[in-house]
């Protein structure tokens, strides 16, 4: 299939065949290297001299590695493509640039590792927990992603909407659900607060839309930072209803009724296996999931609709959708509700894993890392989010690990500190060579002939 | 005239449009008639696209009535409407004298996007068209074969798929007329369409223009300076001038009018006696073009 590019000029010095070789050479290279110094470690038990096998290790080397190389091909050794290169290979005939011959594999490859991701970790802890953490950033981000990088709305106070989801489960499981139904419905509360948690996210985003549908730019900007204010204060401050900052207690989720604990009536003994911690968080780490999938799938289908072309088409030019018969207004409004709603999802997910909310996780931070996730995927990249997702949140929990600095660090300063400014110097980095994101091309969501992705450069970025 | 007597369908009566102490559009009443081209003329600063955006509704008119009416008998009084309901239930559309394409979105797309109301109906308001509803996919594959109808009219049929920012100018100009003539409209107006075209892309549009008009029930509404795709399509013509109508009529009746000669030429009040003569000069140079 011959594709054109669209935005031609950048990919042009790239050879991807040599660059192929080049990588396959690498990794052998890399492979032979490794096998005897990094695969096998040496263990000292009490009778015996034993060998382990390290190849996660030899395997994350080998894609630090690739990576490493890839990027210095992509970006520092092609400013000067050798001559001699050049001549040997002539007048190629367009060929596709790599982000569409891979393009749509990098999606089913993610989803794939994600789904495998405990199996590939034995079921060890802390991998499903950064899986569990990056998940529900990335279900926030693609969210959040609908009202900034499709609407072009710029909405500062995301995670008003994530509070809402929270503390619609946490009031709803301990308080409203026992006292209407009685104390049977808890271990279902999980499953139909979900859908309620979303839709009452949904009505606030449509409460926050209703007075900023005339702002544009800093206002709408300066209003949304507000509204997510306020709702962390009433949080705290409405006592009586909330619990204020002491927060409230929230039953686990239940795997459809039957709850994970030892003894009979358990997940375990339904199953007949071994009571383990381990079986909620693979629970919860397919929960969330599912609902980013969810979020992924109905957000790509909304797209192809008039509704999501006119989300796109605002954030374009919205005096000439006015001049089509387009309602801005409700375009606006279903932008902000559909946001919202998956951010109420991802908050009722958030207060079951926590097992506990309060106002203190719904600060401002937090919606700034949700529109800094989205940002530096790429406005509209639903792709770029996720690994947007994964190199923030990623860097985040790099920063807790972090002890090899200790020695060097002042007595009493944690690197977990650094964090912020590891982060603002890779967005200083970020929008000084990528400033429109990882993915900065957008695929149209009709075609004729063939599908052309639409360079960045003449994509809008929305009123602010 | 022979097209007085049908009935307009546009009338604007004792338009005035006020900002602040500014008064662009003074008392202006005209009527535009069922498939006709009507071309609202007059020197920069005049209120031409003033008039458009009052009917459009992008300003509400200070004073004045702007009715529209379709075929059936139903009216519209456009200066109590929203500009969207405009575009939507009284079928007005319009293009812009700086082109606004969706720029980021193909060529394509711009077009779907034009036919918004439309799909949104057949998509149950985005629900049935989430759950992969059947009718959806009909609406949507008829909504894809008029847009390609369009494509191939306005010779675009091969950028279907190209952004629409990167089309040049001339093809941008001829996919905004499209874009609007997706909405199914009854009044199109077009403000400079001509603007920036070389002779060639106008005699390219003024084709264009007439086939429209006689291929779908839509009447026109033009704002232009080029004067050879005024007198070349144009059945009827509006002048302004300060905010004020100076002639309305046929193009020979308005290339005629002292008036308009005197709006365009500046000729002083004094030398009225002489702007008979001067106008008769004129108006055969004028004819000679034409």
């Amino acid at each position: 299939m011959p594709v054109q590019d669209v935005s031609a000029p950048k990919a042009q010095g790239h050879d991807w065949w040599a660059i192929g070789k080049d990588m396959i050479g690498t990794a052998i290279v890399a492979m032979l290297i490794m096998w005897p110094i990094v695969a096998w470690k040496s263990k000292i038990t009490q009778y015996s001299l034993e060998i382990e096998p390290r190849w996660t290790l030899v395997f994350i080397i080998l894609a630090l590695l690739l990576a490493t190389r890839l990027a210095m091909h992509l970006f520092v050794w092609n400013r000067a493509p050798s001559p001699v290169a050049a001549a040997a290979r002539p007048a190629t005939p367009a060929k596709a640039t790599l982000s569409e011959q891979i393009g749509p594999w990098v999606f089913p490859v993610l989803v794939a590792f994600a789904v495998a991701l405990p199996f590939i970790f034995h079921f060890e802890r802390r991998p499903i927990d950064l899986g569990i953490y990056i998940l529900t950033y990335i279900m926030l981000a693609w969210g959040l992603n609908i009202v900034v990088g499709l609407a072009g709305l710029l909405d500062l106070g995301y995670v008003a909407f994530y509070a809402v989801g929270a503390y619609a489960y946490a009031l709803l499981s301990t308080v409203y659900f026992p006292y209407w139904f009685g104390d049977g419905i808890v271990p279902w509360a999980f499953y139909i607060t979900l859908p309620v948690a979303g839709l009452l996210a949904a009505l606030w985003g449509v409460i926050l839309g209703f007075p900023v549908l005339r702002l544009r730019g800093d206002y709408l900007a300066i209003v949304t930072l507000a509204f997510g204010e306020i709702i962390r204060l009433v949080l705290i401050n409405w006592f009586s209803f909330t619990n204020g900052p002491q927060g409230i207690e929230v039953p686990k989720a239940t795997f459809f009724g039957l709850p994970f604990k030892a003894g009979p009536g358990g997940f375990a003994d339904f199953f007949g296996i071994q009571h383990d911690r381990i079986y909620y968080y693979i629970f919860l780490y397919y929960v969330i999931l599912l609902l980013a999938l969810l979020t992924y799938f109905v957000t790509n289908r909304l797209r192809r609709l008039p509704i999501g072309r006119a989300w796109e088409a605002l954030r374009e030019d919205e005096i000439a959708c006015r001049s089509l018969g387009i309602n801005t207004t409700n375009t606006k409004l279903t932008a902000f509700a559909i946001g919202a709603m998956f951010g109420g999802f991802a908050g009722c997910f958030f207060a079951t894993r926590q097992g506990f909310v309060s106002p203190e996780s719904f600060v401002f931070i937090e919606s700034a890392i949700i529109l800094a996730i989205v940002v530096l995927g790429g406005l509209g990249s639903q792709i770029g989010i996720v690994f947007a997702a994964i190199a923030i949140m990623g860097s985040f929990e790099l920063f807790r690990e972090l002890s090899v600095f200790d020695n060097y660090l002042p007595e009493g300063t944690d690197p977990v500190h650094f964090r912020m400014l590891a982060v603002g110097l890779a967005m200083v980095l970020m929008m000084r060579f990528r400033p429109r994101g990882f993915v900065t091309r957008r695929q149209p969501t009709v075609f004729l002939k063939q599908r052309k992705a639409v360079s960045g450069d003449l994509v809008k970025e929305g009123h602010g | 005239m022979a097209t007085a007597k049908k009935t307009p369908v546009l009338s604007a009566e004792h338009v005035t449009m006020r900002f602040g102490g500014l008064t662009a559009v003074s008392d202006l009443s005209f009527e535009a008639y069922p498939n006709e081209i009507t071309a609202l003329i007059g020197p920069n600063g005049a209120g031409k696209t003033t008039v458009f955006n009052c009917i459009t509704g992008f300003y509400k008119p200070t004073e004045g009535k702007i009715a529209l009416r379709h075929a059936d008998g139903t009216e519209f009084l456009l200066e109590r409407m929203d500009d969207f309901r405009i575009a939507q239930h009284a079928r007005v559309a319009r293009t812009f004298q700086n082109i606004r394409l969706f720029s980021g979105m193909t060529v394509l797309e711009n077009l779907m996007v034009a036919q918004h109301n439309k799909l949104m109906l057949a998509s149950g308001y985005t629900i049935a068209g989430v759950l992969g509803s059947g009718r959806y996919r009909r609406a949507e594959k008829a909504a894809i074969d008029l847009a390609k109808s369009w494509l191939e009219k306005v010779r675009l049929i091969d950028r279907a798929d190209d952004p629409a920012g990167d089309l040049p100018y001339g093809d941008q100009r001829r996919l905004e007329i499209a874009r609007a003539m997706c909405t199914d409209p009854r009044l199109l107006c077009l403000d400079e369409p001509a603007a920036g075209l070389n002779p060639r892309e106008s005699e390219e549009l003024n084709k264009l223009l007439r086939a429209i008009r006689s291929e779908n029930d839509v009447s026109i509404l033009l704002i232009e300076h080029d004067m050879s795709v005024v007198m070349g399509i144009s059945d009827h013509i509006v002048v302004l001038d300060y905010g004020q109508k100076i002639s309305d009529g046929t193009p020979q009746h308005v290339k005629t009018d002292p008036a308009v000669i005197r709006a365009y030429l500046g000729v002083d009040e004094e030398e009225e006696e002489r702007d008979a003569l001067a106008a008769r000069a004129v108006a055969e140079a004028l004819g000679g073009q034409a």
